[in-house]
């Protein structure tokens, strides 16, 4: 039952938006559409811990302990991001850059996107996944677009083809999937249930499932944000409105990542060998060391972060890679802490930008003259995001590195230098965005912080203290994984 | 019968595969939507065949969707839109049609040679066709990366769903019914994206060649 609201909710949503767009009080009606989501997954969430697994509609849908954190942190996230955009945008209509009917395609398409992202976590059919994954993909391109002006339409065009192209190569990969899942469950719908295939994974044919993983890896792992199939991101993320920058970074790139992963769980229990987790280090390795040399060549302050947020989706990629209890445990928690975070700081930049009206970062500056709280608001995510202790990032990448360390000693020098360097580059230029003097303007509306000082409380609260049920939920999904 | 079915289904493979080619090298976008209707009607046609010959009724079903969807509506939407957008004669230039002739040439043996083992373990009649089916998705992204322009780009992504199907339908008999009308749904809404996204791109740049967007790059 509350799977069914979780996916109303929005879906309603997005349709009364399409319809009432138009009216004064869409902003409201959007953040109380993301609030009943978030509501029912937090009621979800509370039957998961105390029930177990559930399955639901003859097994079509699939909750266990991995998933419904994604699910609860989707849709506090896209709560948090609702409430943001409420000023934000109406702030971006003062200015002149929106509107009305612009508005209106943006909190139904919001609300849409949230429904296909939710669908994507909570269905048990891998095929519907990818049909979900690329709804997800044609809701984004028209949000990307919003502004209209050419730099955001090659934006949206760049992430439609190549996400497009990657999705085609999943589709292959989740036929020869299916291929091999036919032979031993027979043909029909229930072939494709992830559950189904787990019980069998032993029984499928190796080399079809070794060939299905690269597909689903290279065509996912566009979406992720991988490199060298990354360069829509930046793009995407510095084009778009700033709370799609948010949710793009702080939700669909996990999202595309847990298909990923739950594809390496079918593919190692046919295989029996490390070769799913191999590739998977491989390309987070090459995008955290990639992301690093990029970042400290931007000037432009959303695109920086985008780089930096291909570093954490690669280090995070890695870690499902190394696999083992620890890694996937910090895995898991730096996914979390990660997605809090990045949303933290594109609030932040969002408002910071609209203040000094440029998104150059040479160009803005003293942001704590004006507006203190924006100015520590983006001070202490940028901290966070760097894994400066007490943070819960700080906690993660600690236990990652531990654990390569032990178990792939070769590849510490590469991460502790890309973690060096994104260090340096970003804090550098943060500090210079955050203090000194400025010359900007007040902002018409107050702008909306408390979900970055949230956001933040949370991250600094995991950094501290794991509660232990909590703890306990990231190491039953660890178990799941592997 | 079975050799019959058998080799009318891989007379329309060869099909759909002479048809990949011409799309590669044709350079009207008014004949290049044609060919995509014609290879939707050779991709019905061999649908049905293969649920004729294996008995299994859903892929009637997917015959039908087929036809619909990639005969009928998605030609017709892209009829209108390149009428309204004033399209419908352009000729593109392109680059040396030869030698993408011969490149593609290299990415069907390639196609054959990946699809080798795992045809060998197919259990359908219409197994030798799954190498047909790869090399259409490679001819398709070739198409794409050769074009400038955003309608042929797009019909080189029709016509790659187009050989993915024919994958699914060659190795497995089909996807489940669920998926395959989720797959139908997203390629119909993205067309419909794609059309809006068409006129805000020729209302912002005066035209629809995507050499005007190269400008997000790093330096």
């Amino acid at each position: 039952m509350e799977i069914f609201w979780i996916l109303a909710f929005p879906l309603i949503g997005g349709l009364l938006l399409a319809l009432f767009g138009c009216r004064s009080f869409a902003p409201e009606l959007n953040t109380l559409m993301s609030f009943g989501t978030f509501v029912a997954s937090a009621l979800l969430t509370a039957r998961v811990i105390n029930d177990g697994p559930i399955t639901a509609l003859q097994g079509q849908f699939f909750v266990d302990s991995f998933n419904v954190f994604l699910v609860a942190l989707t849709a506090f996230v896209a709560f948090t991001t609702a409430l943001f955009s409420r000023p934000y945008m109406r702030i971006e209509q003062a200015h002149g850059k929106l509107t009305v009917k612009m508005l209106r395609l943006y909190h139904s398409m919001y609300q849409l996107f949230t429904f296909t992202m939710l669908l994507v976590l909570l269905t048990n059919n891998m095929g519907i996944m990818w049909v979900a994954m690329e709804a997800a993909t044609l809701t984004t391109v028209l949000l990307v677009s919003l502004y209209r002006t050419p730099a955001s339409l090659e934006a949206s065009w760049k992430y439609f083809i190549l996400c497009g192209v990657g999705l085609a190569q999943a589709l292959f990969g989740t036929i020869l999937l299916y291929f091999a899942a036919e032979k031993v469950l027979g043909a029909g719908g229930t072939a494709l249930l992830w559950t189904h295939l787990d019980s069998v994974k032993t029984e499928l044919e190796p080399t079809v499932l070794s060939l299905a993983f690269v597909f689903l890896l290279v065509g996912y792992g566009t979406k992720v944000g991988l490199a060298p199939l990354h360069s829509w991101l930046p793009d995407a993320h510095a084009e778009g409105p700033t709370p799609v920058s948010a949710v793009l970074s702080g939700l669909l790139l996990n999202v595309a990542l847990y298909v990923v992963v739950r594809s390496k769980v079918l593919v190692d229990g046919a295989l029996g060998t490390h070769f799913a987790g191999d590739l998977m280090m491989g390309f987070g390795l090459l995008s955290v060391v990639m992301a690093a040399f990029f970042l400290s060549r931007q000037k432009d302050v959303k695109r920086m972060f985008a780089y930096s947020s291909i570093e954490h989706m690669g280090l995070i990629t890695f870690a499902f890679g190394m696999g083992g209890a620890v890694a996937t445990f910090a895995g898991l928690l730096h996914m979390t802490v990660h997605s809090l975070t990045k949303s933290a700081i594109f609030f932040a930049v969002g408002h910071a930008t609209q203040k000094s009206g440029t998104q150059l970062m040479e160009n803005i500056s003293g942001l704590i003259k004006t507006h203190p709280t924006i100015g520590w608001g983006l001070m202490i995510g940028t901290l966070a995001i760097l894994g400066m202790p007490p943070f819960g990032v700080f906690a993660s990448e600690f236990l990652i590195i531990t654990t390569a360390m032990h178990a792939y000693p070769w590849t510490t020098p590469f991460l502790l230098i890309a973690l060096g360097v994104a260090f340096a580059a970003i804090f550098g230029r943060v500090q210079k965005m955050v203090f000194g003097e400025t010359s900007g303007k007040r902002l018409p509306h107050p702008p909306a912080l408390l979900p970055v000082f949230v956001h933040l409380a949370l991250v600094l609260l995991l950094g501290l203290y794991i509660p232990p049920y909590l703890a306990d939920w990231y190491r039953q999904a660890a178990a799941l994984i592997g | 019968m079975a050799n019959l079915s058998g080799s009318f289904i891989n007379l329309f493979a060869a099909l759909l595969l002479l048809i990949a080619f011409a799309m590669l090298s044709q350079r009207r976008i008014l004949s290049l939507i044609n060919l995509f209707a014609l290879q939707g009607l050779v991709l019905t046609a061999s649908t049905a065949v293969v649920a004729w010959s294996s008995h299994q009724s859903h892929l009637y079903y997917s015959a039908a969707l087929t036809l619909v969807l990639k005969v009928i509506i998605l030609p017709w939407i892209l009829h209108r839109l390149i009428r309204k957008l004033n399209v419908k004669w352009d000729v593109e230039t392109l680059f040396n049609i030869p030698t993408t002739m011969l490149i593609g040439i290299a990415l069907v043996v390639f196609a054959f040679n990946l699809a080798a083992p795992i045809s060998q373990m197919a259990g359908t009649i219409v197994k030798s066709t799954l190498g047909i089916a790869m090399a259409c998705v490679l001819l398709s992204f070739l198409m794409m990366i050769t074009r400038s322009k955003a309608v042929p780009q797009v019909i080189g992504f029709l016509a790659m769903e187009n050989g993915l199907f024919f994958a699914a339908t060659s190795a497995t008999y089909g996807m489940p019914m669920v998926v395959e009308l989720g797959i139908a749904l997203d390629v119909l809404v993205g067309m419909v994206i794609l059309g809006i996204f068409f006129f805000q791109i020729r209302e912002t740049f005066d035209s629809l060649d995507l050499k005007h967007m190269e400008k997000l790059k790093e330096e």
